[in-house]
């Protein structure tokens, strides 16, 4: 572990995932993702050369990745769970940070491969991804056999036709496609929504990875499939020993799989993982402002607690996300935070421990800090605050 | 053109006849819709009969395929071909009683018979032009994304109101009402592009346009689906006001069951193209009849619920052109018998306002056990 600056970054991820999971403290992470920034610059190809103006999609963060594993990026759309995941796969080049895969810098791998113990190659097979909409992920014009054949045809070329055959009736088998010859012969319109998920996680575990980023990969199917699709995928991980990078913008699926998995949930907010833990720590025990936000939007199938809640105000000043381009400064919740005060506009809290087992962004999770002196902000105030709060909703 | 008394003698009725809730806005009957295609006909509502009530947000819940969206059609006859739609969806106005009651002026546009109620599916083609802004008004799924990007919102406003030669300071004003129960800055966003808006902006304002020449009725369809979670329960929060504050019918299709465990009053559970269980919303949540509610109540994630009891629901969704014989549920219930292969059970009363298709729902309540509130958020 090695960056420039001792933040407590290194610290507190490593201390999370003491807490999170049962891995031993002193296991060597399969993922190591460090300080990861992830800039764009916005615009065509002329304001691009005209402006500094950066869309800092992640910006500064880090995580490990233990031997099955499973850590769920939460977040609102535009957040950058998606490019931090694409990033900590090797889809995408980090501007700044590195992202280790078992201890090998992943694009010094590819930039130097002489120095480097691991080819570059080798690295993109053992991480895979699955996407979001199965009906785009599959080529609609070829049989699942063929889609799953180009894999072992690229990567396993010791096998010959018949192994071929065999292997991929296997893997159908373990996706629950019975019977497998028959699927075998089918082509993707031919597949119902969670059948093509399950050819698609199919192809992603053939290739034998460490790592799967699964992007939103059961948003798309029915309510009464999605359980039966994470059921898949946890009992696949005992068999395969694949760790997961699950993307959700859903808590309740995010809690699902965190829990039957006994991973972690890490909650993101423009670019930054704001608190990272155990999904009941998260869930009943949120520390960070944004965490709590989070956990009131999402809907409960209580109707009586559903009907209370519908009246409650959003525990925000403000509903609509700021600008990426131009990000608050300080804390970038604090726009929208209720519990905001002075020094979160000047200055940006890193990942604490908190009393609970889960790691926050927030000066309110240190019992001293400057924040507990300095002034609230001028609008936080009782009455201003519904004025704020409905002016929020048309900004 | 209008059929007459309200029909007091489908199953519907009977069911809630110890209910005050006789103010029906909207009835659909035995309505069925037909598709023909290669393999023979699919049938994608199987007669379906609801009433809608005056005043209130009815959800109508169902997972892909189970002919939901198709009943939203139905309800606007606006089912495309090669689709046929048969039956009777009755549209009742109104009464003139109070004189600033909004839809007075506007009923003039078609004819009227005596009690007032109208045949929809027997409209020509300019009275459901009419009808389907001004009595019966529709938000889609990602409809954000059908305004005009080249167009400013207010022109998208202007050119509504016209094209329904509606007095156009007058509906001005009634939109600055309805933003500002959205939450919208009138000037701000009129003045805009639509490119210029966010996606739950956008979804507002369109919300509004849908509600411009006010409606007696609005039918979503997934209105929030591609929204944020934060969004998404601002608008839900805003369809409750918005419903009280301008004497709105709300009928609010969705997938997605917690979403509409506070917004809705009833909620109607469709699967194979047919409501297999319609009930107050407390009722049918807390102690649902329907094998098939049960086990989608234990199949959705929920920040609350037992993750031990979670499982999905075993078996595929019925083909639409081979409905199961009887109880289409029965391939995949776990209470089926023989009787439930052949014999189709009809909607009937399990409780107060709240009945269900199902030949045995003690089975089912004592067999598919699920709990709501596992105390897990409990603030």
């Amino acid at each position: 572990m090695s960056t420039d600056d001792p933040t407590t970054d290194d610290v507190t991820a490593e201390g999370a995932a003491v807490d999170a999971t049962s891995e031993a403290p002193d296991d060597e992470p399969i993922l190591s993702v460090e300080d990861v920034n992830v800039h764009y610059k916005p615009g065509g190809i002329v304001t691009r050369a005209l402006t500094d103006k950066k869309v800092r999609a992640v910006d500064g963060v880090s995580f490990d990745l233990y031997d099955n594993d499973i850590v769920v990026l939460v977040g609102e759309s535009g957040c950058g769970k998606t490019t931090l995941g694409k990033t900590a796969i090797g889809l995408e080049k980090p501007t700044d940070g590195s992202i280790k895969y078992r201890g090998q810098d992943i694009w010094e791998s590819k930039e130097n491969p002489r120095d480097a113990e691991m080819e570059f190659t080798e690295i993109r097979r053992a991480m895979q991804i699955i996407h979001q909409d199965p009906a785009n992920a599959l080529n609609s014009s070829r049989r699942v056999k063929a889609i799953l054949s180009d894999p072992l045809q690229k990567y396993r070329t010791e096998l010959g036709p018949k192994e071929r055959e065999d292997t991929i009736y296997r893997f159908l088998e373990f996706v629950d496609m019975m019977p497998p010859e028959d699927y075998a012969e089918r082509y993707p319109h031919q597949l119902s929504g969670g059948e093509k998920q399950r050819v698609a996680l199919g192809r992603a575990l053939l290739m034998n990875p460490d790592v799967i980023l699964a992007d939103e990969a059961i948003s798309a199917l029915d309510v009464s499939l999605r359980v039966g699709m994470m059921d898949l995928i946890l009992d696949l991980q005992d068999t395969f020993d694949t760790s997961y990078i699950f993307i959700s913008h859903d808590l309740a699926n995010a809690r699902y799989l965190a829990k039957r998995a006994g991973g972690r949930i890490a909650i993101m907010y423009l670019g930054e993982i704001v608190e990272i833990g155990p999904p009941e720590e998260i869930l009943q025990n949120p520390t960070h402002p944004y965490t709590k936000v989070l956990k009131w939007s999402t809907p409960t199938v209580d109707p009586d607690l559903a009907k209370q809640r519908i009246q409650e105000d959003p525990p925000v000043r403000e509903v609509d996300v700021p600008d990426p381009e131009d990000p608050p400064s300080g804390c970038k919740f604090h726009t929208r935070c209720p519990e905001a005060r002075e020094v979160c506009t000047q200055e940006s809290p890193d990942l604490f421990d908190t009393a609970g087992e889960s790691d926050a962004a927030c000066f309110r999770s240190l019992e001293s800090h400057e924040y507990w002196n300095s002034a609230e902000l001028a609008d936080a105030d009782e009455d201003e605050y519904d004025a704020q709060e409905s002016a929020g909703f048309g900004d | 053109m209008a059929i007459g008394q309200p029909n007091q003698s489908t199953e519907e009725e009977t069911t809630e006849e110890d209910d005050p809730a006789d103010d029906i806005v909207m009835s659909v009957d035995d309505a069925r819709v037909q598709f023909g295609m290669s393999r023979g006909q699919a049938w994608v509502l199987n007669d379906v009969s609801l009433d809608v009530r005056r005043e209130e947000i009815l959800a109508v819940v169902g997972e892909s395929g189970s002919g939901k969206s198709m009943f939203a059609a139905a309800l606007m006859d606006a089912v495309e071909d090669p689709g046929h739609l048969s039956g009777d969806v009755t549209y009742y106005p109104r009464e003139e009683e109070s004189d600033d009651a909004p839809s007075a002026d506007q009923i003039g546009s078609y004819d009227t018979v005596g009690d007032d109620s109208v045949d929809v599916l027997d409209m020509t083609d300019s009275e459901l032009k009419n009808f389907r802004w001004e009595e019966v008004s529709m938000v889609f799924q990602g409809a954000m994304n059908s305004f005009n990007p080249t167009m400013k919102i207010k022109g998208h406003f202007h050119e509504t109101i016209q094209a329904h030669n509606a007095v156009l300071e007058e509906r001005m004003e009634h939109v600055r009402d309805l933003f500002e129960a959205l939450h919208l800055d009138p000037d701000r966003v009129m003045n805009s592009y639509p490119h210029e808006l966010s996606g739950g902006m956008k979804q507002r304002a369109l919300i509004a346009l849908a509600l411009v020449l006010e409606p007696e009725v609005l039918v979503m369809d997934e209105p929030t689906a591609a929204l944020d979670l934060l969004m998404q329960r601002s608008i839900i929060s805003m369809l409750r006001e918005l419903r009280d504050e301008f004497e709105l019918t709300i009928v609010f299709i969705t997938h997605d069951l917690p979403l509409v465990a506070g917004l809705s009053d009833r909620i109607g559970v469709m699967y194979a193209f047919e409501f297999i269980e319609v009930g107050n919303t407390r009722s049918l949540l807390k102690d649902a009849a329907h094998p098939y509610t049960r086990a989608l109540l234990r199949s959705v994630p929920s920040i609350d619920s037992n993750i031990d009891e979670m499982q999905p629901i075993e078996g595929a969704r019925p083909d639409p052109v081979n409905i199961p014989t009887g109880c289409s549920f029965h391939p995949r219930c776990p209470v089926a018998d023989d009787r439930c292969e052949i014999e189709d059970p009809d909607l009937v009363s399990v409780d107060d306002d709240h009945s269900a298709a199902c030949f045995y729902t003690d089975q089912a309540r004592n067999e598919l056990e699920y709990t709501l509130d596992h105390g897990v958020t409990e603030d």
